[in-house]
């Protein structure tokens, strides 16, 4: 019952995962090559550390395959509060790099433990949901739930670390899914688009307009006394959330902040300053054309224009040397990646692995649909790597044990227990 | 929806980003792409602007280098301020607004801070630069003119504006292009193609490599050094004639259609509008309103060509069959050209005048008269007026010509539709147009097209199209200067006129233009003009025109002459034409009581009457 059962064992998702590792070292060793005089495999070099760090990540995935079914399930509250008590052991021990308290530095390797938190996270809210006990339509489980990926958020933001705080937030899709009320969702996604909007325009404007649309709603639903009654609670919340955006933004926010919400949002532009990133960015996208410069021959890879190129930007050295149509090869990569395990995840019974399962699929989205957006500057600038292909050891390794435990807890779909 | 929502999530966002990816690297590429990247650095070559000479090699414009100072601000150290201002001969606030301008352009990237150092200061700045790291020099180059004539026709060089780089690919901010003149009209030939060589840099702004191993690179193509048809001791010795007048002098060689000199008087040196004094000149002579230095007079100049033009009417009544040689018209002091209107005539009454006698005596009874005749010779004045256009267009009048000079004007040759315009309901007829016969009226001409016509009337009825340029190094010059053009006058018929236009000048109104052992054939023409000041219509003094070639047979130069307010033609044109030609056919002037009467003469007093204020009296 515990072995592996290679027919059953997801090879295309592995196929997927290795070919997007085996590019991003391409990619690695593409913006590291031209102002590292170090020997590619040396371990001064990135590309020689992130070699490294295949190797272990390979031994992690024999390693999770290796393990019990069942150790997961066991496991998953231990590893929850040992990996909390990593993220809280960083305001004592952590280092401080890029001005985030992020890191622990051990044998001269860095390690980012809120990378490994969001598949333990993973684990212990799917543990603690497909307990027959919860349900996440009452109150109780909608807390604790709540409660087990605030937790982390609240360590991680203290670093401050917003990008990945925003990966755990991506958590709602999953409670979303196995059935928190929608009441919820409809909140959330409001709240997203009301933000934009009322940076955009004028408060006051915009609670005009959602005043108008209840007001209309109403008139509409007359006969549907529980509707206006909702619709009425809607309208409340959203005009005091467009109040508190607007205090929020021009209050809490600091300058860099509304900066980079100004550059996407189109407000403000500012090459040389705080856009910098972004706009070099979109040069090497645009330099880059249909085909790609090359290998090694993208010239603003080449020129070190790009900060962060060899992590957070990686995409763009994908955009420049390999051109539109190797951009659109990863990106159809990851869509069929995060496509096939929701829908593995869809075939799960066994709850525990299927909330596992689209656990995966959603911290792989997030941190896609974050990256590649910022990116392309259609996203406000958010430090957050794009999974298998940034450099960065903690994060590689984060994502090979999310996939792996998915393959390991995949391979058992159909087996009865 | 519940379950469909991360995959819904991952296809939409999946598509939206290949649809950006799409808009960045395939629709939004332009060509100014290229330029736009920062990691490619391109340095260019440039050859050396071609030279400029005369029809006997003489250079008139070369090259010079001079020197820019440019600063990085990243090397800029504490300098002794009060020393660096006195070598650069600038103030403290303009020195901390430089280094402010240079700083928000790039910290690593060289840029201009001083330009067009001459090689006098440059001696003294080398001398101390040492003492200022993150100033350094670089040398280029500019025009130089050699000789102080021709402004007008050379041109000048200057740096290409924003307009020009947006809608030109070759050129960059701060090259240099031919503004004005031959530099604009030969800029291509003149500038030669420069060269490019690409490299690769770093964020730092350090060149790695070069781009491509440099298979994009290209190397300069020399510039082209061209001849000019001017006769450049022919042009300087018209510059002196027209000191203290104003007016211009335009000579031709009439089989080739070269230009051998075109004066504009007043003129200015050239080099005013080079270096970095360029701008402040330029509005200096822009300003001038009275002379109008940048004004071509001759060729933007349209005047009423006067009775220069009687010649063309000839011609066109001989082509026409209204007269022959031998038509006699009397004169009685003028004639009535309809029943109530008289045109006077300096003939004395009772004179009996033919073709010939009429040209050298210019008489406007015959001119007016055969005009009308030619005129009315068809049963419609619309269809009469419309041919005799047609004539005196085949000459180059109302076009522009198509010499290779970018400025000019067309003149003006009236037709039917212009009439009809001032008299809608049709009431004109030939005696309405009568002033045309003797070359006033509505006819404009620029002194050019006097030339042109001279040269036409020297060639017996054709011309080449008049061009600055003789040939061009390596090259040819535009083949259309090479066709032969015909007028609608037959050959035989210039003849006529040209006995006249010789009795013009041994016995006629223009006496002081014979040459010894030169045979001169000329026509004087005095027009009336006016100006508007404060919308008052005020008549000026005639103009003083002459157009003539020599020698009669086979003749080596066609030339006219425009004086401004000068009155009649015998007055300053014809000894100054006469005085062109002697000094283009024989190299010496012997008459030097009539050079000096001319170069001594000044027509200034002339120019200033209608601006101050008063009354004043014309035709003195």
């Amino acid at each position: 019952m515990n072995e592996i059962n290679l027919k059953k064992i997801d090879l295309p998702t592995i196929l997927g995962v290795v070919f997007l590792i085996f590019l991003g070292l391409l990619n690695i060793y593409s913006t590291v090559h031209a102002d590292n005089l170090v020997a590619p495999f040396s371990l001064e070099n990135p590309f020689g550390k992130q070699i490294i760090f295949v190797l272990i990540s390979v031994l992690l995935f024999f390693f999770i395959q290796s393990l019990p079914f069942k150790f997961f399930e066991r496991f998953a509250s231990i590893a929850y509060v040992i990996s909390m008590l990593s993220l809280l052991g960083l305001f004592i021990f952590g280092k401080n790099i890029n001005g985030a308290t992020a890191w622990y530095q051990i044998f001269g390797f860095g390690f980012q433990p809120s990378e490994l938190a969001k598949p333990i996270t993973a684990l212990a809210l799917a543990k603690f949901l497909s307990d027959l006990n919860a349900n996440i339509r009452t109150v109780e489980t909608q807390f604790y739930s709540f409660l087990i990926i605030f937790i982390p958020i609240l360590l991680i933001i203290l670093q401050p670390d917003p990008g990945s705080t925003l990966i755990f937030l991506s958590f709602f899709l999953v409670f979303y899914k196995i059935g928190l009320p929608s009441i919820y969702m409809n909140f959330f996604i409001g709240f997203i688009i009301l933000f934009f909007v009322t940076i955009l325009f004028s408060k006051e404007s915009i609670i005009l307009f959602v005043l108008i649309i209840s007001f209309l709603t109403v008139f509409y639903f007359l006969k549907n006394k529980k509707s206006i009654k909702k619709i009425i609670i809607y309208s409340f919340v959203f005009s005091i959330f467009i109040f508190s955006v607007d205090f929020i933004f021009n209050n809490i926010f600091e300058q860099h902040h509304r900066d980079r919400f100004n550059i996407v949002m189109g407000i403000q532009q500012d090459n040389r300053g705080i856009g910098y990133n972004t706009n070099q960015s979109k040069i090497a996208f645009e330099s880059g054309g249909l085909f790609g410069e090359g290998f090694l021959n993208g010239t603003q890879t080449r020129g070190n224009f790009v900060p962060f190129q060899h992590t957070d930007y990686i995409f763009s050295a994908v955009g420049e040397e390999w051109g539109f149509l190797g951009a659109t090869l990863v990106i159809c990569l990851f869509a069929f990646l995060m496509l096939r395990i929701s829908k593995r995840a869809e075939m799960q019974r066994n709850l525990f692995s299927k909330i596992f399962s689209y656990s995966t699929a959603t911290i792989i989205f997030s941190h896609f649909f974050i990256n590649i957006g910022m990116v392309l500057g259609l996203v406000p600038t958010i430090g957050i790597p794009l999974p298998f292909f940034s450099y960065g050891g903690s994060n590689l390794i984060g994502f090979v044990l999310l996939v792996s435990i998915y393959i390991r807890l995949d391979s058992q779909r159909t087996s009865k227990w | 929806m519940k379950d469909k929502l991360l995959p819904i999530l991952i296809i939409f966002s999946a598509l939206i980003f290949i649809f950006r990816l799409f808009w960045l690297q395939v629709i939004n590429v332009d060509e100014t792409q290229f330029s736009k990247k920062n990691s490619i650095e391109r340095v260019y070559q440039y050859p050396e602007r071609g030279y400029i000479f005369d029809r006997n090699n003489n250079l008139l414009v070369g090259n010079e280098s001079f020197y820019d100072l440019m600063i990085t601000p990243k090397y800029l150290k504490q300098i002794d301020t009060v020393e660096f201002c006195n070598i650069l001969k600038i103030k403290k606030s303009e020195l901390i607004d430089k280094i402010k301008k240079a700083k928000k352009f790039s910290q690593l990237k060289p840029s201009v801070f001083l330009s067009q150092i001459s090689k006098k200061d440059f001696a003294v700045i080398q001398e101390k630069l040492w003492k200022y790291s993150g100033f350094s020099i670089t040398r280029k180059s500019n025009r130089k003119y050699v000789i102080n004539s021709a402004s007008n026709l050379l041109g000048y060089i200057s740096e290409v504006n924003d307009y020009e780089v947006k809608d030109n690919s070759y050129y960059e901010s701060g090259e240099l292009i031919g503004r004005q003149g031959l530099e604009k009209s030969y800029e291509n030939k003149l500038r030669g193609l420069k060269g490019v060589k690409y490299y690769q840099k770093d964020k730092f702004n350090r060149v790695i490599d070069s781009y491509k191993n440099g298979t994009l690179d290209s190397i300069y193509v020399q510039a082209k050094d061209i001849n000019l048809g001017i006769d450049i001791n022919l042009q300087t010795y018209g510059d002196s004639l027209m000191i203290n007048k104003f007016g211009s002098i335009i000579a031709i060689e009439p089989s080739s259609g070269e230009i051998l000199s075109l004066v504009n008087a007043p003129s200015f040196d050239p080099n005013l509008l080079i270096g970095r004094s360029r701008s402040k000149n330029y509005l200096k002579l822009k300003n001038d309103s009275i002379g109008k230095p940048l004004f071509d007079r001759g060729l933007q100049g349209q005047y009423p060509p006067g009775s220069t033009f009687k010649l063309v009417n000839g011609l066109i009544a001989l082509q026409e069959k209204v007269i022959n040689e031998k038509t006699i018209i009397s004169c009685n002091e003028g004639h009535f050209y309809s029943r109530k209107r008289f045109m006077r005539c300096h003939c004395e009454i009772g004179t009996k005048n033919n073709l010939n006698k009429a040209v050298y005596n210019s008489c406007n009874t015959y001119f007016a008269n055969i005009y009308k005749q030619t005129i009315e010779k068809y049963p419609d004045s619309k269809i009469g007026i419309n041919n005799w256009k047609k004539h005196v267009e085949s000459f180059g009048f109302g076009t522009y010509l198509g010499y290779d000079h970018p400025i000019g004007q067309p003149g003006l040759i009236p037709g039917s539709n212009y009439y009809d315009q001032w008299y809608p309901n049709g009431g004109w007829k030939a005696a309405t147009t009568i002033s045309n016969g003797i070359g006033q009226g509505e006819i404009l001409t620029t002194p050019i097209q006097l030339a042109n016509l001279t040269a036409i009337i020297a060639n017996r009825g054709w011309y080449k199209t008049p061009h600055f340029v003789k040939n061009i190094s390596n090259d040819s010059i535009d083949s259309k200067f090479n066709e032969k053009k015909y007028t609608s006058i037959d050959s035989i018929h210039f003849e006529k006129i040209i006995k006249g236009m010789f009795d013009v000048v041994e016995k006629g109104t223009a006496q002081n233009a014979k040459i010894k052992g030169i045979q001169v054939a000329g026509k004087t023409g005095t027009a009336e003009n006016f100006i508007k000041i404060n919308n008052k219509r005020l008549q000026l003094t005639d103009h003083s025109i002459f157009i003539g070639f020599a020698p009669k047979e086979n003749p080596k130069i066609a030339i006219a002459v425009f004086i401004e307010n000068g009155y009649w033609g015998t007055r300053w044109a014809a000894p100054i034409a006469s005085l062109m030609i002697e000094k283009y056919l024989s190299k010496e002037i012997k008459r030097k009581y009539l050079e000096n009467y001319i170069i001594n003469g000044n027509l200034m007093e002339e120019y200033k009457k209608p601006y101050l204020n008063t009354n004043f009296k014309i035709n003195e």
